[in-house]
């Protein structure tokens, strides 16, 4: 390999990438621009729906209570309820969301509070709508205290003291950093747009830079050029990983100022930390870059045997999925980092980063993520190589 | 000086398994010289020549251009030809001088003789206009002069001419033609491939008539005629080739 050969490839085709307009567009103003826009989007909605549905006095039909008046005024005392007049089909209006919980209360239930039998109340609402099981918890509080009243004046009738109600309290904390928080929450994420985003950009400059130049016939001028094969490839391989990180900096970048900003315009109540250790980001940067490599690499073997753009299209997008899967096993929690986890490409290094983002080190399982993608990379770089040496897939017609 | 011998190649085509593109082909072209591969669309002339400037590599035989082996030395091969095809084509977003600039880096030419280079060809092909123009931006009649500047910044002793005329209009495929001829007169080696038969009667020295893979006849133009008593030249190619294809 002749590293002068190669960079003079490189350099060239820096010059031309910076002069396309699409690169320009896929790895700079995307980036740049969509995330803050995305950020300050979904932030608003968020709050201004998360906010409306709290707000909202939930509608609610009950079921009997007709023998109950105190129960019954109690609840329609009860500001965060709507009680509207209980229909037949109740149930039905649950499912279809136009009312949020309903509640069923036994016969007597007013008389049996004062003869001591144990009754039950139901709540019938829809588990995964957020507005009914909002309705549904403020129902249940309703009752909850309710019944600790109820329990409360028992208590005092008899001259006993309340905290008979409560011999003891549980009081669990969060003991972990605030910033050691955040981090489990969304840690798992970040290393996970990181991997596509470096995947999405390494894809348009690979495709350019082999099936494109077959398509335009600049793929035999520069075969008649005394520049080895080896060096052409490692040329353009370097542009891809350039492009492939550069992409993923600067999407980070941009994440990460409009996060801040959303959180500070939006989020201000919230007492989730989400500051991560530049050091952090730095050390997952660092880990990203052999898959960086191993990405371009493979980018640049699959491409070249396509004879056009499209061609390479139909080739690099079920590509796409084939990342995407073990980023998003990596991302899902409780899947963690071991020995036999190291070994998978893309899926150890989207747990290793997630670990740095939490703030744990560790250094041998880190080593061997990094070595084991270096090596993946290396066989990438490899395959490359040898596609370019290949006249049946150069000259493919 | 570009010496063939017995150069062969084979693919392999799913379809029609075996393909014997180029079969055992020997000739050699000198110094001051137009040689003219002619044959028919698929006869195996781009695969020759492709063999010649170490795109491809030869399944059988071998070849040397300019006293190097295409197989041994392919690096040495290619930093002593130039190549010019109209397949050929050059980066859209680089400027005239860029282009040029970067096959001579390629070659490599110090900035010194790169810029010496440049000078010299963009005054000899009245380039100086358009030096900074990008590519895709350029007309075919300057695409071309781009191509030709970008083969000559080295000083090859041997070019390779594949079809160079192909789909251009008259005037362009003349100033071809003209640069072939200087080539001549600089006493290069020249080969070219072509299926027009007036271009092979115009410029060639030596004709090579190629058919399905094979060299069937070869000669000076003088010679073919008198050996298949036939002035015109189509007559002759069509008595070498048309045994009934």
């Amino acid at each position: 390999m002749n590293l002068n050969n190669a960079l003079i490839v490189f350099r060239k085709e820096l010059r031309d990438m910076l002069r396309d307009k699409r690169t320009i567009r896929s790895m700079i103003i995307i980036p740049v621009v969509a995330f803050p826009l995305l950020f300050t989007i979904i932030g608003w909605a968020a709050t201004k729906f998360s906010g409306e549905a709290s707000k909202e006095a939930s509608a609610v039909m009950v079921h009997g209570g007709d023998d109950s008046p105190k129960v019954m005024d109690a609840l329609r005392a009860y500001g965060a309820i709507r009680i509207l007049p209980y229909q037949s089909d109740a149930r039905q209006e649950v499912a279809d969301k136009t009312i949020r919980a309903l509640v069923e209360i036994p016969d007597g239930f007013d008389a049996s509070l004062s003869d001591g039998h144990s009754r039950q109340v139901a709540i019938g609402y829809f588990e995964g709508d957020i507005k009914s099981e909002l309705a549904k918890d403020k129902l249940q509080k309703f009752f909850d205290d309710y019944r600790d009243n109820i329990a409360r004046q028992a208590l005092a009738a008899r001259g006993l003291p309340a905290s008979l109600l409560e011999p003891f309290k549980v009081d669990s904390q969060n003991i972990a950093p605030p910033s050691k928080v955040g981090a489990a929450i969304f840690g798992g994420w970040i290393p996970y747009m990181i991997i596509i985003l470096c995947f999405t950009g390494a894809m348009y400059p690979a495709m350019d830079l082999t099936a494109g130049e077959k398509e335009r016939g600049t793929m035999e001028t520069i075969l008649t050029s005394p520049v080895a094969r080896t060096d052409l490839v490692i040329g353009k391989f370097l542009m891809v990983v350039l492009a492939s990180v550069v992409t993923a900096i600067l999407s980070m970048t941009s994440m990460g100022l409009s996060f801040a900003w959303s959180k500070r315009s939006f989020l201000s109540g919230s007492d989730i930390q989400m500051s991560i250790d530049p050091s952090a980001v730095l050390a997952v940067i660092f880990l990203l870059l052999p898959l960086a490599v191993l990405f371009a690499a493979v980018l640049l073997a699959v491409a070249l045997i396509a004879k056009s753009y499209r061609e390479a299209q139909t080739y690099v997008s079920p590509l796409v999925f084939v990342v995407i899967l073990p980023a998003i096993i990596g991302a899902m929690p409780g899947i963690e980092l071991n020995w036999k986890t190291a070994l998978i490409p893309i899926l150890n290094t989207s747990l290793v980063s997630k670990d740095v983002i939490e703030g744990n080190y560790h250094w041998g399982l880190m080593a061997a993520v990094f070595g084991m993608t270096c090596v993946y990379a290396a066989i990438g770089i490899a395959a490359a190589v040898r596609m370019f040496n290949r006249e049946e897939v150069l000259f493919r017609v | 000086m570009i010496e063939a011998r017995q150069l062969g190649k084979v693919f392999n085509d799913k379809k029609r398994g075996e393909v014997r593109a180029v079969d055992s082909i020997s000739f050699t072209c000198r110094p001051g010289e137009i040689y003219g591969l002619l044959g028919a669309n698929g006869a195996g002339k781009t695969t020759t020549l492709r063999m010649l400037a170490t795109i491809l590599s030869p399944t059988s035989g071998g070849a040397t251009v300019a006293g190097y082996d295409v197989v041994r030395e392919p690096t040495q091969v290619r930093a002593h030809i130039g190549f010019l095809s109209t397949a050929t084509a050059l980066y859209d977003r680089l400027t005239a001088e860029e282009t040029v600039e970067y096959f001579g880096r390629l070659q490599g030419l110090d900035s010194a003789t790169i810029s010496r280079r440049m000078s010299e060809l963009f005054k000899a092909l009245d380039m100086e206009e358009f030096r900074d123009r990008r590519c895709a931006k350029l007309s075919t009649g300057m695409k071309q002069k781009v191509s030709i500047a970008r083969t000559l910044v080295h000083d090859p002793p041997v070019m390779i001419f594949d079809e160079p005329t192909n789909g251009l209009d008259v005037m362009a495929a003349r100033a071809i033609t003209d640069f072939i001829r200087e080539c001549r007169n600089q006493n290069k080696t020249v080969i070219f491939s072509t299926h027009v038969m007036s271009e092979v009667e115009k410029l060639c020295d030596r004709i090579g008539v190629i058919h399905k893979g094979q060299l069937c006849a070869e000669g000076t133009l003088d010679e073919l005629r008198a050996r298949y008593r036939s002035d015109n030249l189509e007559e002759v190619f069509v008595a070498i080739s048309g045994d009934g294809r």
